[in-house]
Order: structure tokens, then C-alpha cells, then sequence
């Protein structure tokens, strides 16, 4: 059975709106300023010019400067007056025009806002949405294309969120304004123009919760982002050839939906778990090991397979930067290798 | 309040009232009290890890709160117990917070470096040097947000007035008349390392011309000064004319931490600022403006002794956090 239980794209019927994943961000920030005062939106050029990938785009003439307010490009110090805003009364949407550049703020989100509710002993919340545009395909070389999500999935206090689908984009930032924790969200840079259906008005996509959009028997992908769509895009190819891998969007990397993932290997037995970060000490090293540190482990009957980015900065050559990183070829290859237990 | 033009005593005399004053004095007391009895403890193995003694700056904590309430905030750093206790906070949750107990301030959990009391606008010490600036300028920002006249003090070392945050931070709050004041606790040493030796401009002050705002150099150890510079400051920010720069030269008694050899600074330097105590200085200014006399002070020195005795008695009796509750205050609980 090939059954797309949550396809990702949907057919423009009456009823179904169409959004791209762009318009499903901003679609959600306007939604939230309406309904809440203490929304602000925050980052480099995201007034007038509209933000570098045009996400922002319009929000200023709705809702004014005061609220959607252009900073200086100073990421650290941007951070930290989002950072020191959301523990006053604010809940501000912090975007960070490349996630390369919040480099120049980890001391602000590592050191300070994931940890201020701890070192408080739970007497402070910092409400703080990040945006992260983030991943490669765009030419932009070196320090505008890692996926550097893993990192944060490192950081106790921080949630990290990755949509893959315009729905999710929506529904994510709204669950992240609505969180009182500061939330992380990478948005795949190549994404922004995909379009898909979107709900209107206010809804909450769960966070940490994993979603099987394909489902199948022989082995189970793990795929968040753009690689669910080229992990989905795999999964067609081999169905012709009757192997049926079951594609789980990972959507949060923390905190992670072990449940789901477990669930999903124990029925198959086989696992590649597919990422756009660097492969090594990344989002698939954290899903091997928590299904080797599980009962899901009896039920392997072949090793477990990762795929990530080469173990260099992404290059610039186009035909090199495809190289760097999975795509919908690689992913095929080693899912039919994981399939005939060749590896 | 007297009229500056013919009533020449000093500016805190004259504008605070005598209860202000002689509380104020009960508060640098306090401090001073506080620090030693941490580091008594800390001695006697009561309190683990490092602390960052204010011991000689203690009239540059309370001057520059005399005009704040509990809705102005201020963020502190790694030298933070004075501004705690003269933002308002309890010595004894503070000894159990040193003490790693349930009752302190973080329950156990953050220490001498995170000491906070948010319900009196504490926003917590830090562990960074230089990170509670730009979260002083977002506290400034959600105020002016919010439609409120509430400001916050931002205080940090000269140490911190190297680091990209103090530059990103003055500037944003300048391009955006935030009611902020950055307050400069200049002791002339970041760690072991001069002003003279890290810093390029004679006076830190100088540095609010790069931001369009007003920098002014007063005496650290002249609670009179300290609280005048603070009150043209903080008026400024409440009128929503935007941010000043205050910097306070002080000099901190003690080392920089407990690790702290004292190799870079000499006995006689020490020495000369331990004469310019910033207590015994209010103190004197106190009595000869008739705020109080030598009794009434000692009175209010001895209350200061009780109350840190008292305190770490509280601390000494207070429950330690529960194993099972260490990763509990990650996140918001459901």
C-alpha cells in the first residue's frame, strides 16, 4: 500500500486555499499582530524592502514601524533586545536575514535565551521566536547555505522547528508565538516559493510532533524540510519498482518525537534518516542512537543509514553544491541499497 | 526638595527625603555585610563554585537604584549582589540561592552569577560579560512598547565596554530613544587587565559621543554624584528622550573572583580606595547634614549585621532541590 496519509501538496479546489510557504509565514505574523499587541517583528531590512526572501513583505504599511521594525546589522545585539523584550512583555519575531548570521548572536540565544528560565529557576519566560532562512540550492556559497539546525538541537531550553510544507509554516510560527519558551524556526530558503494548501485563520501545528506522509512496510525515511519533498520524490520512484518506504516528516527537532519514529522502525525494521546538515554529530546521529538505545533495536534487520552534507563548507559551484548535499537520486540509491540489505 | 541654587549641600541630601537617605545607608550596609558573610561561607565550604565580591562599590549600586521602582527593571552583571539587594531583594533568599537551596531566588539552580529577583525588576546578573546590555535595551524597548514610563538601569563593568554588545546596544538604544541608562561600574580592571591597558578612550564615558547620547564620568564612591548623574539620566528617559551613558568610577576591594592572586595591583593602590570608602563617606555626609547621628548609624549598621545573620540562618535551615528536579524550569511547565 501506498497511501500518501498527509500528501503535502493538495489539488486548487474550491475549498482549498493556496498559499506558498512565503505567504503562509507572513500570513501567520499579520494573524498574530492582529490579534495580539505585543507582537513585533524584528530583523534586518524586513520593512519596506520586505526581508531578503520578501517574507515580510507589506507587513510594514499594515501594522507600521513600531512594530515591524527594521534593526541595525548588529545580530547580536538585534538578539538580545528581542531576547530582553520577550522576558518584559513582549513576544517578538526575530529574523535573521541568513541563519548563517545568527553566528554573530549565539551568545544571546545559547547563553541567554534558552537558559534564562533555567538560571531563574523558572521566574522568567522568554517568549522569542527566531527565524532562520536557512539551506543550500540558492549559489550563495559558504556562509549564506548551511543548515545549522542540529546545532541548536543542542541547547536545552531552545525548541528547534523545521516546516517542510506551507500548512506547517503557518501553523508552526503560530505555535511558536503561542509558546512560552524561545522557539527556533529554519525555513528551507528554496521552500519559500513552493505552494501548497494553507487554513485559514488561527491554528496550532504541535510541536514535536513527527508526521508519517507516506505510508509503507519496507523501510522508513526520516526526512525534515526540503528533503521530505526529495525523500517523498524517492519514495515514488521505488514504489514502481515495489518497494514501499514510509516517509516521516520530522518537522521538530527539539524536542523530538521519538514515538513516532520508533513506531514507524519497528514496523519496517530498516531506517535511513535523511538531513541537510552536515552528516557528521547531526539530526541523524541523534535518531540512530535513539532508536539503538531502544527496543525499536531488536527490530533492525539492517544497519542504519545516514545521509547529510558532505564534510565541507558548501561550495559555490552549482553542480558541486547539488554534490554537497542529498538529493532526490541519492536518496533513492541508498534507500534501494537499505531495501536489499546492501550495505 | 530645596532649591539647588541656594541650598548648597550636596545634591542627595537635598532631593532624597532623611527616611530615603538613612534606608539607603541601611542598604550599602547591608551589601557590604552581605559580601562578607558570603565569603565567610564560602570559606567555610557553605557555598561552592565562585562569587564576584561589589565590597567598595556598594555606593554606586545604591545610588544609581534611589530612583527606581519595582516596575523599572535593570539587568546586572558577574559583580551583581549589590544591585540586588540595593534593587530591593531579601538577603536571605539570596544566601539560599549562594547556598544552593530550593528557597533562593533561582531555586538553586542559577547561583551567585544569576542572582535575579524579577518581582522587584531584577532581570538577573550574568555570567557574560556584556550580555545584559542588549537585554536591557529590549527591556527599555518593551516598556516604550507598552506605553509605560518605566526605564531600566543596565549595569556592567569597564570590562564589558570592549565587547560588540556595549557598542550594538548603545547604538540601537540611541537610533531608537530608548529609556535606558547605561550605567558603567568603572573599577579599573576587567579581571586583571587595566582600563589603561584595554581601552582606547581615557574615560569610557567618551564613548556615548559615538552613540549621540550624554556620557558623564562621576565619582563611583560619591553616593551624592552617583544618584544626580542617575536622576538627570533617568528623568531624561522617562521623558522619552532616549538613553545616557553613566560611568562611575569605583574600585572593588576584593579580587576579581576566588581564584584571584592579586598579581596585578599593588597594596598601596588598594589601600588608597579602601580610604575612599563609599559607605563611610555617606555616612559622614549623612551625620554632618544632620540626616542622622553616630548612634542612629551604628544602629542601622547593626540592623545590617542582624539581617545577614538572619539570612544565612534561613539559608542554612532551607531544603536543597530535589535530585528528580534537574531538568525541571527548562521549559515553562504545562
Amino acid at each position: 500500500m501506498n497511501v500518501a496519509s498527509n500528501p503535502v501538496t493538495s489539488a486548487d479546489t474550491g475549498d482549498q486555499r493556496i498559499l506558498s510557504y512565503a505567504e503562509a509565514i507572513r500570513e501567520a505574523m499579520a494573524l498574530a499582530m492582529q490579534a495580539d499587541p505585543t507582537v513585533i517583528v524584528m530583523g534586518e531590512d524586513i520593512g519596506v524592502y520586505g526581508g531578503a526572501f520578501q517574507v515580510t513583505l507589506d507587513l510594514i504599511d499594515r501594522f507600521g514601524p513600531d512594530r515591524v521594525m527594521d534593526t541595525p546589522i548588529s545580530e547580536l545585539g538585534g538578539a538580545g533586545v528581542a531576547v530582553g523584550a520577550a522576558l518584559t512583555g513582549l513576544k517578538p519575531i526575530f529574523e535573521f536575514q541568513f541563519s548563517d548570521f545568527a553566528m554573530l548572536a549565539m551568545e544571546q540565544i545559547v547563553n541567554q535565551a534558552a537558559k534564562l528560565r533555567y538560571m531563574l529557576g523558572g521566574e522568567a519566560s522568554v517568549p522569542v521566536v527566531f527565524r532562520m532562512p536557512s539551506g543550500s540550492g540558492t549559489g550563495a556559497a559558504a556562509q549564506h547555505s548551511q543548515s545549522i539546525e542540529a546545532w541548536f538541537g543542542h541547547v536545552p531550553g531552545l525548541k528547534v522547528l523545521q516546516p517542510a510544507t506551507p500548512e506547517d509554516a503557518k501553523g508552526m510560527l503560530l505555535a511558536a508565538l503561542a509558546d512560552p519558551d524561545p522557539v527556533m524556526i529554519f525555513e528551507h530558503k528554496l521552500l519559500y516559493k513552493t505552494r501548497g494548501h494553507v487554513p485559514e485563520g488561527s491554528y496550532l501545528t504541535p510541536i514535536g510532533k513527527a508526521l508519517v506522509r507516506r505510508s509503507g512496510a519496507d523501510l522508513t525515511i526520516v526526512a525534515g524540510s526540503i528533503m521530505l519533498h526529495r525523500a517523498l520524490e524517492a519514495a515514488e520512484r521505488l514504489a514502481v519498482d515495489g518497494i514501499h518506504a514510509e516517509v516521516i516528516d520530522l518537522r521538530s527537532i527539539r524536542p523530538i518525537d521519538h514515538d513516532t519514529i520508533l513506531t514507524s522502525v519497528r514496523k519496517t525494521g530498516k531506517l535511513l534518516v535523511v538531513y541537510e546538515g552536515v552528516k557528521a554529530y547531526g539530526v541523524g546521529a541523534e535518531i540512530s542512537a535513539m532508536v539503538a538505545e531502544s527496543d525499536a533495536f531488536d527490530y533492525l534487520d539492517a544497519p542504519i543509514l545516514r545521509l547529510g552534507a558532505a564534510d565541507a563548507p558548501v561550495p559555490y559551484n552549482p553542480d558541486l553544491e547539488r554534490a554537497s548535499v542529498p538529493q532526490v537520486d541519492t536518496i533513492e540509491a541508498a534507500a534501494r541499497r537499505l531495501a536489499r540489505r546492501e550495505v | 526638595m530645596a532649591d539647588p541654587t541656594t541650598d548648597n549641600r550636596p545634591f542627595a541630601i537635598r532631593h532624597y527625603a532623611p527616611a530615603q537617605l538613612r534606608e539607603a545607608l541601611k542598604r550599602m550596609y547591608l551589601i557590604r555585610r552581605f559580601e562578607e558573610g558570603a565569603e565567610d561561607s564560602y570559606t567555610r565550604g557553605m557555598i561552592h563554585g565562585t562569587m564576584h565580591l561589589s565590597i567598595g562599590q556598594e555606593g554606586s549600586a545604591m545610588a544609581s537604584c534611589m530612583e527606581l521602582t519595582d516596575a523599572d527593571k535593570i539587568t546586572s552583571n558577574h559583580r551583581g549582589h549589590g544591585h540586588c539587594i540595593a534593587k530591593g531583594a531579601d538577603v536571605g533568599r539570596m544566601f539560599a540561592e549562594f547556598f544552593g537551596k530550593e528557597t533562593g531566588y533561582c531555586h538553586g539552580r542559577g547561583g551567585s552569577m544569576h542572582i535575579a529577583d524579577v518581582k522587584t525588576g531584577n532581570l538577573g546578573a550574568n555570567g557574560i560579560v556584556g550580555g545584559g546590555l542588549p537585554i536591557a535595551v529590549g527591556a527599555a524597548l518593551a516598556a516604550k512598547r507598552l506605553g509605560k514610563s518605566d526605564v531600566t538601569v543596565c549595569f556592567f563593568g569597564d570590562g564589558a565596554n570592549n565587547e560588540g554588545a556595549f557598542h550594538e546596544s548603545l547604538n540601537i538604544a540611541s537610533v531608537w530613544k530608548l529609556p535606558v541608562i547605561f550605567v558603567c561600574e568603572n573599577n579599573g580592571y576587567g579581571m586583571s587587565t587595566s582600563t589603561a591597558r584595554s581601552t582606547a578612550v581615557q574615560h569610557i564615558s567618551q564613548r556615548a559621543a559615538a552613540y549621540a547620547m550624554p556620557g558623564v564620568t562621576v565619582d563611583g564612591n560619591d553616593f551624592s554624584a552617583v544618584s544626580e548623574a542617575l536622576h538627570i539620566a533617568i528623568a531624561r528617559a522617562r521623558a522619552g528622550e532616549g538613553p545616557s551613558l553613566v560611568e562611575n568610577l569605583t574600585y572593588r576591594w576584593r579580587g576579581h573572583s576566588k581564584s584571584d592572586r592579586n598579581r596585578y595591583r599593588t597594596k598601596d593602590e588598594i589601600e588608597s580606595w579602601m580610604a575612599k570608602d563609599p559607605i563611610a563617606r555617606f555616612r559622614a555626609d549623612l551625620i554632618a547634614h544632620g540626616i542622622l547621628d553616630d548612634a542612629a548609624a551604628d544602629a542601622i549598621a547593626a540592623e545590617a549585621v542582624a539581617d545577614v545573620q538572619k539570612g544565612i540562618e534561613f539559608a542554612k535551615a532551607s531544603a536543597a532541590p530535589h535530585l528528580s528536579e534537574v531538568t525541571r524550569y527548562v521549559y515553562a511547565e504545562a
